[in-house]
């Protein structure tokens, strides 16, 4: 109460929205597209624990947050007070670092520690707990200048003796690759890495994470790896000799069954987290650093080479099984079809949130994400209800950009209720709703390995969301036939203000590539096999 | 493996979650934990000896490392160390039986610090042998309860584990 009266007179922007989620997952669209910490204010208890889910997400994907929580006063902590509940306690293991303020002398030293320490090395969310009276308490007001924290010293320098030999290891390697994750897109490296792969002629494949740290369209653009990956892609990581893996994880949805993955290919990991290294596949060469900073100095190290029969080899794999979709003049609406007119109408510039299912995937392959910070998705959390708020925070921290977030059916009913706040404050996000009546992404795996037994994937009885958007004060439209879905789009970004479009998709159809859970990355279903 | 590592630590309220809740929620093996202030009061020393193969030491001894009130870890399995644990027993003795476990009691240079009409409280500090040694020899009297804080180390010679260096990437102390 006493935070917010202090709002009143505070010359912040501050956005109110409909639910502490939706709050939490704008903060974070808003830090995803700036790079600037994201802050959220919720109250004790409930509001609190509505945050986790959010802060979870953030934490998976390295986004910096720093979230304040209300709680009781410090003399009822403990006692099961009204609307009491321990966020110190229940964010320990999702939060990069939390604080429980018990003396109000001590908040600018910890506002200053909890920004320094969610924005520097692997960003993450850090979270605030501000029992009542500590809100209401005075006290002077000293701004440290520099932060002092000795457990808290990222390496941002890279080994030079490691760069070196990482630079030997690529001119050594006949058949190279580039495996780029989020790190590259947080650390601002999308330049460097540019001039890395062009340099050395090496293809570079992107996780979800980091689709946007290299351009979609470049000849040495193999697209994105992994369960959903391209098969020339996920080909050229299984005959690499060498992988070279930047700001990535090598996250089970990449590698696949580990035993089988990449088994000809010497490792070189640059990332800024160590225990990252080493934590999933043995590597050969570790660089501690910033990512930005370790392509800096191993752009320079390395030579000019060409790799003529490692590309054409890549070429045929990108030939003998491209991304497809079928989309017939008079059929169903093919949602890859959707996804790929936005891409069309925006030029590839729109920036992108998705939610998470088939939807997301789809956007994965088919936007073609030409710059950084241009996808916004969860990633390793894999958090449905994300996405919709998420475009609001990224509108608001790119007003002047097209914004489309594409969801799923399923997924937008999670977070619906923010359409308020779009509305309220005329927040012009183009909400694509690809509707295919399921839980897609469910309903495949059940099709695929539980045979067609579809249990509790069913989502027809949903809301007529043409009608829904028009309650909450925004425009819908709705699409049911291929030739109506350019104009929709078109319609959508002409007009002001946020849209809903609803756009009636084939009902079953299914991700490919897809790599079976505890499959090798190169034993694909391709989808064309029948 | 077993090892024992030893964690300096900020002392501050929740350290001690933080570290336990880590080691839970990655599926570490704790065998032993003993945690005490140290000549520093604002700071305390942790004793973990971990169960772990090389790989899964190199995670613990990593992620420990990202805790933010984590100080400074040390391998104390790598370099020669006393390693001390102490424990009390409390043993079933009869006016017959004590004469004979005062013998055991002495062999092993322990202390009896407290009797009673029908037992005895046996205090003895050592490495884990020689405590599973005598536990094993008073088993035949009766044991009644026994108590253990957790194994204890320091580094032999004039080496520390201090503060004071930067927290490195872990690869010091494989």
């Amino acid at each position: 109460m006493a935070l917010y009266d202090a709002f009143f007179d505070a010359e912040i922007p501050h956005y109110l929205t409909r639910h502490e989620q939706g709050a939490i997952h704008a903060a974070d669209g808003y830090a995803r597209v700036t790079g600037k910490p994201g802050i959220v204010f919720t109250t004790s208890g409930p509001g609190a624990t509505n945050l986790v889910t959010g802060i979870a997400n953030a934490y998976m994907d390295s986004v910096p947050l720093v979230v304040f929580t209300g709680q009781v006063g410090t003399t009822l902590i403990g006692t099961d007070a009204f609307q009491e509940s321990d966020i110190f306690g229940i964010t320990l293991p999702v939060t990069k670092h939390n604080y429980l303020v018990t003396d109000v002398n001590e908040l600018p030293r910890i506002i200053k520690e909890a920004f320094y320490i969610a924005t520097t090395g692997r960003p993450g969310p850090v979270l605030i707990d501000l029992p009542t009276d500590i809100q209401a308490a005075e006290g002077d007001f000293n701004y440290p200048k520099e932060v002092n924290i000795p457990g808290y010293n990222p390496t941002f320098d890279g080994h030079p003796g490691q760069i070196s030999r990482a630079a030997k290891a690529i001119a050594r390697a006949q058949k190279p690759i580039i495996y780029a994750g989020g790190g590259v897109v947080i650390a601002g490296a999308h330049e460097l890495l540019l001039t890395l792969a062009e340099k050395t002629n090496i293809p570079v494949t992107t996780t979800l994470m980091g689709l946007g740290g290299f351009p979609g369209a470049h000849e040495l653009a193999v697209g994105m790896l992994g369960m959903h990956g391209t098969y020339c892609a996920n080909m050229a990581m299984q005959e690499a000799d060498l992988i070279i893996a930047i700001g990535a994880r090598f996250d089970d949805r990449v590698t696949g069954k580990l035993s089988g993955f990449a088994q000809e290919a010497k490792i070189i990991h640059i990332d800024i987290d160590p225990a990252e290294i080493g934590k999933n596949v043995a590597v050969d060469v570790p660089i501690v650093g910033d990512v930005k900073r370790v392509l800096g100095e191993l752009v320079k190290k390395v030579e000019e080479q060409e790799h003529a029969a490692w590309l054409a080899q890549i070429a045929q794999w990108r030939q003998q099984v491209p991304l497809a979709y079928i989309q017939e003049d008079d059929g169903d609406i093919a949602p890859q079809y959707v996804i790929e007119s936005i891409y069309k109408v925006t030029k590839g510039e729109a920036l992108i949130a998705t939610e998470v299912g088939q939807h997301q995937m789809w956007a994965a392959q088919y936007y073609h994400f030409k710059k950084p910070r241009s996808l916004i998705t969860s990633g390793g959390a894999g958090t449905m209800g994300y996405g919709f708020p998420a475009s609001l925070g990224l509108q608001i921290g790119a007003p002047d950009d097209v914004v489309f977030c594409i969801a799923g059916d399923g997924s937008f009913q999670m977070n619906l209720q923010e359409l308020a706040t779009a509305v309220a404050y005329n927040i012009p996000v183009k909400i694509a709703i690809i509707n295919n009546q399921y839980l897609g992404m469910v309903r495949q795996w059940q099709e695929m390995f539980y045979r067609r037994r579809y249990s509790s994937v069913d989502i027809q009885k949903s809301p007529d969301f043409v009608k829904l958007a028009e309650a909450f004060g925004a425009v819908g439209l709705r699409v049911e036939k291929p030739h109506e879905v350019i104009p929709a789009i078109e319609k959508a970004m002409a007009t002001p203000g946020p849209v809903v479009i609803d756009f009636r998709v084939r009902l079953e159809e299914n991700v490919f590539p897809m790599v079976a859970p505890n499959s090798a990355i190169d034993d694909m279903v391709r989808g064309d096999e029948a | 493996m077993k090892y024992v590592l030893a964690v300096l630590v900020e002392n501050k309220p929740g350290v001690l979650v933080r570290v336990a809740g880590l080691f839970a929620r990655r599926s570490f093996n704790i065998e032993s934990l003993a945690v005490g202030k140290t000549a520093d009061p604002s700071l305390s020393r942790m004793t973990i000896e971990v169960e772990a193969d090389k790989q899964t030491l190199e995670q613990v001894i990593k992620q420990l490392n990202k805790l933010i009130n984590v100080l400074k870890i040390s391998n104390l399995t790598l370099e020669p160390s006393v390693n001390r644990e102490l424990v009390m027993i409390k043993v079933k003795a009869s006016t017959t039986s004590r004469a004979e476990i005062q013998q055991v009691v002495e062999t092993f240079r322990g202390k009896i610090v407290d009797v009673a009409l029908n037992s005895l409280i046996i205090e003895v500090t050592g490495n884990e042998e020689k405590l599973e040694a005598i536990q094993l020899l008073l088993a035949h009297y009766g044991i009644l309860e026994v108590v253990r804080t957790g194994k204890i180390a320091l580094l032999r010679g004039s080496k520390t584990t201090k503060n004071g260096e930067d927290k490195k990437n872990g690869k010091d102390v494989l």
